[in-house]
């Protein structure tokens, strides 16, 4: 950015961009407050913005339940199944950018199109079908699902990048006599490595905030944060503060790392047009 | 390499099943305050007997639809489960759950009869009780001094209508009055429910033939709309008895009809800014006394097919018992007890002297009568319910119509004329008629 | 997620690559082991399901009530078609896929070209703006539902009140509209950032030339960085149709679909048939219907937004 309106910035970009970005995170930040606040200063009118702040609500939680635990459920439901989905994932987007044929496009848009399907709809066949394979509270069962219903999603960001990716690089190889694993391990992989991680990251954040499956498919063992967050929503009484102070613990991880993976979010995503 | 993946974790699975030295136990519960009491003090009970639980513990709309799906399809995966008295019944009859007489040493005569009397069919008891409400009428008292009224011991809805009219003051955010308006058979509906009994309507007549467009529900329907529109909070269609409870616990409401389990709270001077403010009288009545309150029980049963009914049994006998009734009251306080289920709670002077509101709730869920809900006779029992396994569907139907009314988006007489329509379908469907 | 044509040579010398690809020998390697895995496993998760829901849907199978068993012929569609909630359900769907995704792409695209500009800490920003991206659906739900948006006890009718207004029951009033407010709140930087990362591939100096040339941030904005983005809008149009159709928690967690069936739709119907009802025949009849109106829709994802798709 070497340019003379560069250098100075944009003040009245700057100002718009701004308090769009504030009035975005408003809500989490005024969530993050009421977390430190007591049930009775949580209701209070007018709202509270400068007071004492407690950490009783985050006592109280630690206490009621094993965090820890549905913590760890979820941090290895959502890489479990990520690495699932790539391991699966790659080789055909793989296939689809570099070979591909007249149905190509048709298979691409199959795959998004079984995402349409409503999950509500088929709970119980799946349900019956968990639990004849004993499957019911294991994270195996997560783990799988969520493999399937981010694939297509996977395939079709991974066959993006690949597609983008200059063709000739594998002509070369090829006629220097690689064969096609060798071409894909030592060649491609390393180029796609920004793709793949961005197609990682997401499938990370939309396995750690799939609610449906896991609430309704587990019962303690393999329970993830979401589950958490069910046994404090609605409990009687005051209790917005407890709420908070749950959600916060619930989205916290997911968030963090989002804040710190958001580089490579971004460079996975502009991959193919930067040269 | 997926394989593997699967195999280490069944395994995983597997030998964490086996490490299991002395018996575990999943629990299926609601988090409502008294359960998560329980879920504290069941520490006791492992300590005492060596054994280990599991706790699920969700909110009460996931719970229920989590612990149906499982139950109903036999997964098996709860050795025990928090059901309403409403389900119990029905699942008993099914075959879902064990039964839970003869337990030696466990003192059933101490159990109220009609709480009994809920939980059981075909001659069995399916489930022991942990704590039981009926619904009575909250009340403001130093509103009431202020505007110089005074509350009847058996008000009507006539009176109450006045009441609320004399006590709303929307600017200073004042409501006469707080009732459910979310939709969904366990929330408006069971409020509703009672209005309709009591203003002379029914659900079905002896035929199962749906009796939504008579002349008890447009009245108890309009008079409902007339109360919340006039003189209740802003956007009471989505509130439901929590909404309410925080609205009453924060001084926003003169009068508030709803479940006699809410009072400990309302009593509770740190999550209640109108502790020493509140007092309470029966729910109001129109042309009949039949179902003007509701009766509820939360109680805890074993599915069929949970593999520990021993320990299982222990537990429930031990969460269920006068002792420990006595061991929530000395330990967390006595306003916080499981209210409801046992003739002893209400002889017990410490928790006479905390709770005041003791007698008018024992009034309450002794002279809730599920047997003869309403002033005419009915093919069914159950007071803000109907005890058959399709009420669930029908209640949700008819609760979204009825907030639809509420909010103005339908008129009353095509919200019920639609209902009508909606529960003849169902209960054709289901062949309870041609 | 690429979602912009390479600046190699722009779109025409990708798709001109893309051809020739198929024409090269290498088009004859053997792909089908590396696509086996991927469609194989797709084809169960679709077919069983599939298959179950068809057998279902002609079913009398009620989860709740054992006793109702058998062959129901067409009946529960009949009783499907004849209830009101369908139809209404399914122009709510269509009412927040639509709303939706035209909000969000429309600021999407305007904000995108305002974090363009350079500005001072525009990396913070760019991380607050996307933070509701990570956020539980049934989190955010929440949150604003009860701190934000409550008529008595939220924010918003503490600052109506201080300003003189009457709180609002937006849930009551605007249910469906309180409902894409937050379906916006959380889709919006998940547009946002793909526009954004479309933008910053753009050519510098094409911007650098306008600018010169003595174009300002509005020419700019529509003759030069919206067409750059086309591409990218079609794919933020795909993935978000994806997930609007089947928006649920949102839904569960505020109104319940109510009031009436002012916020049903057509998955909230589903819910309420399969898992309040559990009569899993007629759940499984709003299933089959859903199923039908998701491949018409992906039909029409294949004539239009497909095509952009260039293989």
């Amino acid at each position: 950015m070497s340019y003379g309106i560069a250098k100075k910035g944009h003040p009245v970009a700057g100002t718009i961009a701004w308090l769009t970005a504030l009035v975005m995170f408003f809500p989490i930040a005024w969530m993050l407050l009421a977390s430190f606040k007591t049930e009775v200063q949580a209701v209070q009118t007018p709202p509270l913005v400068i007071f004492k702040p407690t950490l009783i609500n985050y006592r109280d939680i630690f206490a009621e339940a094993d965090y820890l635990h549905f913590a760890w459920n979820s941090v290895a439901i959502s890489v479990g199944s990520t690495i699932l989905t790539l391991i699966v994932g790659v080789p055909a987007a793989f296939a689809m950018a570099f070979y591909p044929t007249k149905s190509t496009r048709g298979i691409l848009l199959w795959m998004l199109s079984t995402k349409m399907l409503p999950a509500v709809g088929v709970l119980v066949p799946i349900y019956l079908l968990c639990r004849d394979l004993g499957l019911l509270d294991s994270l195996t069962a997560l783990i799988v699902i969520n493999m399937l219903s981010n694939l297509p999603i996977a395939v079709w960001m991974l066959f993006t990048f690949f597609r983008d990716l200059p063709k000739d690089i594998i002509e070369a190889s090829r006629i220097d006599g690689a064969n096609l694993r060798q071409v894909l391990v030592h060649v491609l992989l390393p180029l796609v490595m920004p793709g793949i991680a961005s197609t990682a990251l997401l499938g990370i954040i939309l396995c750690w905030n799939e609610a449906f499956w896991s609430l309704n498919l587990t019962a303690h063992n393999a329970a993830p944060l979401t589950a958490f967050i069910a046994s404090f929503s609605a409990p009687q009484g005051l209790f917005w503060a407890k709420l908070s102070a749950a959600s916060v613990l619930a989205i916290a991880p997911i968030l963090i790392f989002g804040w710190i993976s958001q580089k490579q979010l971004v460079s996975g995503l502009t991959f193919g047009a930067v040269k | 390499m997926r394989l593997r993946a699967i195999a280490a974790f069944a395994a995983a699975l597997m030998s964490g099943t086996c490490l299991a030295h002395a018996a575990t136990i999943t629990i299926a519960t609601v988090n409502n305050s008294q359960m998560v009491v329980m879920q504290k003090l069941s520490s006791v009970w492992e300590k005492k007997t060596g054994n280990h639980i599991n706790w699920v513990v969700l909110e009460e709309n996931v719970l229920r639809q989590r612990v149906t799906t499982d139950i109903a399809t036999h997964g098996g995966q709860f050795d025990i489960v928090t059901i309403g008295s409403y389900e119990t019944p029905i699942w008993g009859k099914q075959g879902w759950l064990t039964p839970l007489g003869g337990i030696s040493g466990y003192d059933y005569n101490d159990i109220f009869s009609s709480v009994r009397q809920a939980l059981s069919s075909n001659g069995k008891l399916w489930a022991l009780p942990f704590y039981a409400e009926s619904s009575f009428t909250y009340y403001r008292k130093d509103l009431f001094q202020q505007a110089g009224l005074t509350m009847p011991a058996q008000p009507t809805y006539k009176q109450i209508d006045q009441f609320a009219k004399k006590l709303t003051d929307k600017s200073k955010q004042m409501y006469g009055i707080c009732l459910r308006g979310k939709p969904g058979w366990g929330e408006n509906m069971a409020f509703l429910d009672t209005m309709v009994n009591t203003f002379g309507g029914e659900w079905f007549n002896m035929k199962w033939q749906a009796q939504l467009d008579s002349q008890p529900w447009h009245d108890a329907v309009n008079f409902y709309i007339h109360l919340l529109r006039d003189y209740g909070p802003p956007g009471a269609s989505s509130n439901g008895f929590n909404e309410n409870q925080a609205l009453f616990a924060t001084g926003h409401c003169a009068m508030w009809i709803d479940a006699t389990s809410g009072a400990g709270l309302i009593y509770d001077k740190n999550s209640s800014q109108v502790a020493d403010k509140t007092a309470f009288t029966a729910a109001p009545v129109d042309v009949t006394p039949h179902g003007s309150h509701w009766f509820w029980a939360w109680a805890l049963a074993i599915p069929s097919t949970s593999k520990q009914v021993a320990t299982a049994k222990d537990f429930i006998a031990w969460a269920t018992s006068k002792d420990y009734i006595d061991l929530v009251g000395r330990t967390n306080g006595w306003t916080t007890l499981p209210p409801g289920t046992r003739l002893s709670t209400y002889s017990n002077p410490d928790y006479l002297k905390a709770a005041p509101f003791a007698g008018a709730v024992k009034q309450a869920i002794l002279t809730a009568d599920l047997d003869h809900p309403t002033a005419n006779p009915v093919p069914y029992t159950g007071i803000q319910y109907v005890s058959i396994p399709e009420f669930e569907a029908i209640g949700t139907t008819v609760g979204q119509l009825m907030a639809a009314a509420l909010t103005g988006q339908t008129s009353v007489d095509s919200a019920l004329k639609q209902a009508q329509s909606s529960v003849s379908s169902t209960m054709q469907q289901a062949g309870y008629t041609q | 997620m690429s979602a912009t044509p390479m600046t190699a040579g722009g779109p025409q010398a990708s798709g001109a690559q893309a051809r020739t690809a198929k024409k090269r020998p290498g088009g004859g390697v053997k792909t089908f082991p590396l696509m086996a895995p991927s469609v194989g496993l797709l084809l169960i998760w679709m077919i069983v399901p599939l298959a179950m829901t068809l057998y279902f849907a002609f079913r009398r199978y009620n989860l709740l009530n054992p006793m109702i068993h058998g062959w129901a012929g067409i009946n529960n569609f009949k009783y499907l078609i004849e209830d009101p909630a369908l139809l209404h359900s399914l122009v709510v769907s269509v009412i927040i896929v639509v709303g939706v995704i035209a909000i969000t792409i429309v600021l999407g695209s305007i904000l995108a070209a305002v974090f363009n500009m350079p500005f001072f800490g525009q990396g913070v920003a760019r991380v607050l703006m996307i933070s509701p991206f990570f956020v539980m659906p049934t989190v955010s739900a929440l949150v604003w539902k009860n701190l934000l948006l409550d008529p008595v006890d939220g924010l918003l009718a503490a600052i109506f009140r201080m300003v003189g207004l009457r709180p609002i029951a937006w849930f009551s009033v605007f249910p469906l509209g309180s409902i894409m407010v937050i379906l916006c709140w959380e889709w919006l930087p998940y547009a946002f950032l793909i526009l954004f990362t479309a933008l910053q591939s753009m050519d510098e100096e094409q911007l650098e030339a306008a600018r010169l040339d003595g174009a300002t941030a509005v020419d700019i904005f529509i003759n030069i960085q919206l067409p750059h983005m086309a591409r990218a809008i079609s794919v933020t149009i795909m993935i978000e149709m994806i997930f609007l159709l089947s928006v649920f928690a949102e839904i569960y967690v505020t109104t319940a679909g109510g009031p009436g069936y002012a916020t049903t739709n057509l998955t909230f119907l589903i819910y309420q048939r399969a898992l309040l009802a559990f009569n899993v025949g007629g759940a499984s009849a709003a299933g089959v219907i859903a199923i039908i109106l998701a491949n018409i829709v992906s039909f029409f994802l294949t004539k239009n937004v497909g095509k952009r798709l260039e293989v």
